[in-house]
């Protein structure tokens, strides 16, 4: 029994079918260590060896890599909710009750992917926190912290367009709070400083074009479905793989020089 | 305090209460290793901590053993949250019918509470503006070589005290204070207060330059233009009384002046919630077009 498994093992992992997608065996030898991050399109964007301190929770709190994490859930499960939801004032927020009692996990579903973009918000403050606390934006990781500043600037406009999406009294009066600012916007908005004196009105203003109206209305759903589906995780990814690029080439994780 | 519950255990608060937890356990795993850190640096043995980043270890299986479990302990801690909690649904949208009181996300709530202070233009543009600007602008600023890549607070005071006090006390505390202690009205209630629509609360705000017995709207204005000039000018005073130190010539006159800005801007949102909760001031500078 033994020399038959044996067997066919061997046939299997010889095969050429097997060589074609594993490039290297599963021994545990230095070679192989380098060749399984480096032959992995998911792993190679590590170094193939980091400092002993990289690898410490207490130092990294892994909150960069839980950040990404939670990108990625709200993408997979934002994807499925899309296939349930539609971007006008008649259905959103039916969709919503669909989701809730109709749709199979529906609610699971849209728990899921509000709980991880409050996680987001939360572990991409810590995440800054932490690279600020070890100093890791000094020479040469500036732009790199640039970078970071960006994204998450990106993170708390894709949970606040996200808000807006249940169309709900929460979301619409949240939003309303939110994007009323803009009309006090110096010189674009028709009660900033200077704005009346050049010709802003609440039809003209950044306001109105940031909602496509007077006030949230259906057009500023579209819009901000628009900005939270598309626009706005294409910029994010965008950025983080700008973002982990940088890393590898600032010379990886920061550590005492 | 029903009223602190009823809002503590609100689903979407949770996060909040999350992130204080989060905060307090980081800050002090931060406090030891910089302590830890500060120790072996004043000894001498800055080295070790050399040697340490001079060790290299496999990344397979040593990184990746712990993402993998941390993204499985975080996808578990993520299923148990959705299954217990679920996320809010009110009444359907409408434009007619305004909460009372209405309020922004909850990560957004401290530049709510900003607007107590100062103008919307200002609490809700121009100060978002300067925290993302500023924050680009840190590494920068920030000339002091020591202190990279590892948890330290001999080395770094200043910038460390200014970080903490920013994201602390005027980031986290005021998203604290508009998402618990913020009523009907926008009004401050006490935990133990319930929140009464109805809080009967004086107007005694008054102007600085009302505090002076100034009554002309010229004067006024040239007052208030004066006080918000040379508090802005302290940056100028320090810059020449500390000329020759060290901290001066290495940062330079263009970045010191930048930094001075941010941080004097900053140091504007304390100073006015001194002046509204202990003097009752409302502006500092009143002006046909803005006031400050």
């Amino acid at each position: 029994m033994q020399a038959f498994i044996e067997k066919m093992k061997d046939s299997a992992t010889k095969s050429q079918v097997w060589k074609s997608m594993f490039r290297h065996s599963y021994e545990d030898t230095p070679r192989n260590r380098y060749l399984q991050v480096l032959d992995n399109v998911w792993l190679h964007l590590h170094p193939t060896r980091i400092p002993r301190h990289a690898g410490a929770i207490r130092f990294t709190w892994c909150m960069g890599g839980i950040t990404w994490l939670l990108f990625l859930v709200t993408a997979v499960t934002g994807v499925l909710l899309m296939f349930y939801y539609r971007p006008t004032a008649e259905y959103a927020f039916n969709d919503m009750k669909y989701l809730e009692f109709d749709v199979p996990f529906g609610m699971f579903l849209r728990n899921m992917h509000r709980w991880a973009a409050h996680g987001m918000v939360i572990t991409v403050w810590l995440h800054m926190f932490r690279v600020f606390l070890t100093g890791s934006y000094k020479p040469p990781r500036e732009f790199n912290w640039v970078v970071g500043v960006i994204l998450l600037t990106v993170t708390l406009l894709l949970s606040f367009t996200g808000y807006l999406l249940p169309w709900d009294q929460l979301s619409i009066w949240a939003v309303t709070v939110g994007t009323n600012m803009a009309r006090a916007t110096p010189l674009l908005g028709h009660e900033g400083p200077f704005g009346p004196e050049l010709g802003m009105r609440p039809d003209n203003d950044v306001r109105f074009v940031l909602l496509g109206g007077t006030q949230v209305g259906p057009p500023t759903l579209l819009r901000f479905y628009v900005l939270h589906c598309i626009f706005l995780p294409i910029f994010l990814s965008i950025f983080c793989a700008v973002h982990f690029w940088r890393i590898r080439k600032d010379g990886g994780i920061s550590g005492p020089l | 305090m029903e009223n602190l519950i009823l809002i503590l255990s609100k689903p979407d608060n949770l996060p909040i209460a999350m992130m204080v937890v989060l905060l307090g356990y980081y800050t002090l795993l931060w406090w030891r290793q910089a302590r830890k850190n500060d120790g072996i640096i004043s000894d001498g043995r800055y080295s070790e901590l050399q040697d340490e980043n001079n060790d290299r270890i496999f990344v397979w299986p040593y990184l990746v053993r712990i993402e993998f479990l941390a993204a499985i302990l975080v996808l578990l801690i993520l299923t148990v949250w959705s299954v217990a909690l679920d996320a809010p649904l009110e009444h359907p949208a409408n434009p007619s019918k305004t909460p009372n009181p209405s309020k922004a996300p909850w990560y957004f709530l401290g530049l709510q509470e900003m607007l107590v202070y100062f103008d919307p233009w200002i609490a809700g543009v121009i100060f978002p503006t300067l925290i993302i600007v500023g924050l680009m602008a840190i590494p920068y600023i920030d000339k002091n070589p020591k202190g990279n890549g590892y948890y330290t607070w001999m080395e770094r005071k200043f910038a460390l005290s200014t970080f903490l006090f920013g994201f602390f006390v005027l980031w986290v505390a005021l998203i604290f204070v508009g998402t618990f202690l913020r009523g009907p009205g926008w009004n401050f209630f006490a935990p133990w207060e319930a929140w009464d629509p109805h809080k009967v609360v004086a107007m005694v705000n008054v102007d600085l330059h009302q505090y002076f017995g100034i009554r002309s709207s010229v004067v006024a204005f040239l007052f208030g233009g004066f006080i918000v000039t040379a508090y802005f000018c302290l940056g100028i005073v320090y810059y020449y009384w500390k000329k020759n130190t060290d901290f001066i010539k290495t940062m330079g006159a263009a970045r010191f002046g930048v930094m001075a800005f941010l941080f004097l801007c900053m140091m504007g949102l304390p100073i006015k919630m001194l002046l509204r909760w202990a003097f009752n001031i409302k502006y500092v500078w009143v002006t046909p077009w803005f006031n400050i």
